[in-house]
């Protein structure tokens, strides 16, 4: 069966871009808005990796992460995070958070599966 | 792929800009708002970061220098001062300018962005600072790039001690597809080192006991180690020592002695494995740190999700609701189609009637109801808010007061009333014309205001109120109001009335929307041309809506659109001449009232009708498209108001209500007057659409005609 990814993003140009080329990596995705919206869909769902945006709307990467990671049922799925070059300070932030990764923005669909393969094998 | 992924880039650019919009014009009111600071970061943001990724390197730049601004007015370092608004708006639209121009048509002024950046820099306090900091950021990633490429000539053996801290499993790390990952790197050798795992009662699975020695020979260099590493580098103990240069080094095959190799590893000397318990006793404290923090952390992060949950609940229901984008051609092709359905249905009720079976008469029933449902909820789909339309007049009136030294206000009521999506589009540019005439004619100058003893700051209300099957759309300033008596001067100077005509205030009101009619002494910028209401007019003919103007000297005026909800599929009354079929609107339909022979004998050929003591003139259809054939004994006056007035319009039989799906004549009949569309009926006869408007107005100038000569 293949493997689930989620992808957070208030944008849809990048949802859109992530689930393409995860798609035609053989992953199936979730789609999700923000972390308010990715909380509701992981309610139950088998999701074997995230990949979420940090700059979203009702709840954001960083507020998804501490959340999923308080879920048991999640609490060791691998979350990569979306970040900017002048986001390092969130990207720590994120990181004591527990996120596994990130990716910085803009990226190539290559570099997606490259970090996608280094998280989830 | 990409061509689609631009286009959802660049819909979705154009949505953020609208809202990057209104959330500056509402910063701009309450400057301190830390959640509409935030709107406009995360708007600019995505903006930037999707921006970049699809190729539109220019607009991601730009827009990059506007974030850095918001980003200090967020983190508390700048005020959002009116100067950054303006500027930040100028650079909204300079961003829209540039995704106009990336479709090829036209090109972006580059020095204007040069100046918003230069005009953004001056505000920045630290901008410096930040700036230099880039300067390292930047100087320091070639230099990594350099130790790369030099190491790729040969292939170099090194010793990678990987030692996670116990707390791995916690950030979702799997430590298997990074040795995976090492071993693709180049051949190796891995040694997993599992003393440190306790006995099967004491274990816990979540926690992370291993740790790993690899041996790699690899030409990739240290730096394609180390990012196989780079997410957990500081959560991890790593170290990473070369072993061998890859070059004869003196004695070939002969390697160094156990207890050198173990004491170099730090395995055995005893102030070294003091240094280890250090920083395992390091490791355990940051443990407990991360067990105390993380509870406090989500329970803090819950309870601020909670609180600002439920205050953006109410207000953001509907943008966070669940939909999908459908292209607008979609719901146009699906209205026409339930429109076909709608017609094809009235033949089978038609049919069923006729046949007098029971039956079949259910079954059209039940499709007359079920298609009923359908063309609801279809025409439900397609209606708008006319917020949206509203939020776009905040602009044009802050900047219109602006050139024109006034101070006025817009405000909206009613923003949540839908539309249907095409009667809205074609609403904007009559909104315009009226809002304009309000900030240019209506509203006076903040000193002359003063003087009159009504506030400096003058108000314009915009409000949209259901009414049945129609929108009320007013457009209400608080400003001198129309001067009756210069309308009838003008009005007789340009030969629209002649100076003897008796008029009542309403009737010289709506002189105002006669081509060519301009009161304004001089002309401005704005609107002054004399064009502006007459265009309004049409607009709102072509709409099926009407204008209704009230105005009191020094209070202000009120224009009034009445407009249908929809355009697709109206409500008519079908009539009949002879063989010929008619729709008139239901909506303007008051009465119908029966003409005998008698009658139009005693108005001695005036067409006039005594309605219960009122007198109301009508128009004969038979005589106005020339029908042949002698009109029964007794015929029907459908009486209509018709531009605030009743008109009374004669036909043979009147057949009854009639769900009108309309569809526009061919361009050969596209200028016939007094018909603005067409139906099909239950058996397929055509039913024309009258313009009564028109009618009336092409009757009435008969009639002017007739009395002049």
């Amino acid at each position: 069966m293949a493997k689930v990814i989620m992808s957070v993003d208030d944008s849809a140009s990048i949802r859109q871009m992530v689930s393409f080329t995860l798609k035609g990596a053989g992953y199936d995705v979730i789609e999700a808005v923000d972390g308010k919206d990715a909380l509701a869909k992981l309610n139950g769902a088998t999701v074997n990796m995230i990949v979420t945006d940090l700059n979203m709307p009702n709840l954001d990467g960083i507020g998804l992460i501490k959340a999923v990671r308080a879920t048991p049922a999640h609490k060791f799925v691998p979350i990569v995070m979306l970040t900017t070059e002048s986001q390092d300070s969130k990207k720590q932030e994120g990181k004591s958070a527990g996120a596994t990764g990130w990716i910085v923005k803009p990226f190539k669909p290559e570099q997606l599966i490259a970090v996608v393969k280094k998280v989830l094998g | 792929m990409t061509d689609k992924l631009r286009e959802t880039y660049k819909e979705e650019a154009y949505e953020l800009l609208a809202e990057l919009e209104t959330s500056l014009l509402e910063l701009e009111e309450n400057p301190d708002n830390l959640e509409l600071i935030g709107r406009v970061f995360r708007a600019m943001h995505t903006i930037k970061g999707s921006g970049a990724m699809f190729g539109f390197d220019d607009i991601a730049a730009f827009t990059h220098e506007v974030e850095t601004i918001f980003d200090l007015v967020r983190n508390g370092k700048l005020n959002a001062t009116k100067e950054l608004i303006d500027l930040t708006l100028a650079a909204r639209d300079q961003i829209r300018a540039m995704l106009d121009a990336s479709d090829g048509n036209g090109a972006v002024d580059a020095a204007v962005s040069e100046t918003i950046v230069a005009g953004l820099k001056r505000l920045a306090p630290t901008s410096d600072k930040t700036e230099a900091q880039a300067a390292i950021s930047s100087s320091q990633k070639p230099e990594v790039k350099d130790s790369n490429s030099g190491d790729k000539t040969s292939e170099i053996t090194y010793r990678i001690r990987f030692r996670p801290s116990a707390d791995l499993f916690v950030n979702g790390t799997n430590p298997i597809p990074l040795l995976n990952e090492l071993r693709e790197l180049g051949s190796s050798r891995v040694i997993a080192h599992t003393d440190a795992i306790p006995v099967l009662e004491d274990m816990n699975p979540e926690i992370c006991s291993t740790y790993w020695d690899i041996i790699l020979t690899t030409d990739k260099g240290i730096n394609a180690i180390k990012d196989v590493f780079i997410f957990v580098e500081d959560s991890v103990e790593l170290k990473i020592e070369v072993i061998d240069q890859g070059w004869a080094d003196g004695e070939a095959g002969d390697y160094k002695k156990l207890g050198q190799i173990l004491t170099e590893r730090g395995d055995v000397k005893s102030e070294d494995i003091d240094n280890i318990l250090g920083r395992q006793k390091r490791l355990g404290e940051l443990l407990v740190d991360a067990g105390v923090a993380r509870p406090g952390q989500v329970a803090s992060a819950l309870v601020e999700q909670q609180h600002v949950k439920e205050i953006r609940e109410k207000r953001q229901t509907v943008e966070a609701a669940a939909s999908i984008r459908v292209p607008s051609e979609r719901l146009d092709s699906m209205v026409n189609l339930v429109g076909e359905l709608v017609t094809v249905q009235a033949r089978l009720t038609q049919a069923a009637a006729l046949r007098k079976d029971p039956e079949l008469a259910a079954i059209a029933e039940e499709v007359e109801r079920l298609s009923g449902d359908l063309r609801d909820k279809t025409m439900s789909i397609r209606m708008l808010q006319i917020g949206t339309t509203f939020s776009k007049f905040k602009r044009l009136v802050r900047d219109l007061s602006k050139e024109l030294g006034k101070e006025i206000e817009l405000t909206t009521s009613g923003a949540e009333t839908e539309l249907d999506k095409t009667v809205i589009e074609k609403l904007n540019d009559p909104l315009v014309h009226l809002i304009r005439n309000c900030i240019d004619h209506g509203i006076e100058s903040p000193e002359e205001r003063e003087k009159e003893g009504k506030p400096r700051i003058g108000n314009v209300h915009l409000s949209a109120v259901h009414s049945g099957a129609s929108v009320l759309i007013d457009i209400a300033d608080d400003g001198k109001g129309l001067n009756a008596a210069a309308i009838r001067a003008k009005a007789i100077e340009k030969g629209l009335i002649s100076a003897e005509a008796a008029l009542t205030e309403k009737e010289l009101f709506n002189l105002i929307l006669a081509p060519g009619f301009s009161t304004a002494k001089t002309v401005t910028s704005v609107s002054g041309r004399g064009v502006g209401m007459d265009v309004v007019k049409r607009a709102i003919d072509e709409l099926r809506g009407s204008i209704e103007i009230s105005s009191w000297a020094g209070q202000g005026s009120t224009i009034t659109l009445k407009l249908p909800l929809t355009l697709a599929i109206i409500e008519g009354l079908l009539v009949r001449i002879s063989g010929n079929f008619f729709v008139l609107p239901l909506s303007s339909v008051e009465e119908c009232v029966e003409l005998t022979r008698e009658d139009s004998e005693r108005a001695h050929g005036r067409n006039m009708a005594n309605v219960r003591g009122q007198i109301i003139p009508y128009i004969r259809l038979r005589d106005q498209f020339m029908i042949i054939g002698e009109p029964p004994a007794i015929e029907q006056i459908v009486i209509a108001r018709v531009d605030g007035n009743r008109v009374g319009f004669v036909v043979d039989g009147v057949i009854g209500e009639h769900q009108t799906v309309i569809k526009s004549l061919g361009r050969a009949y596209r200028d016939v007057e007094g018909i603005s569309g067409a139906t099909i009926l239950g058996d397929g006869t055509v039913a024309l659409i009258l313009d009564t408007s028109h009618l009336v107005a092409t009757a009435t100038l008969e009639e002017q005609t007739l009395v002049q000569t």
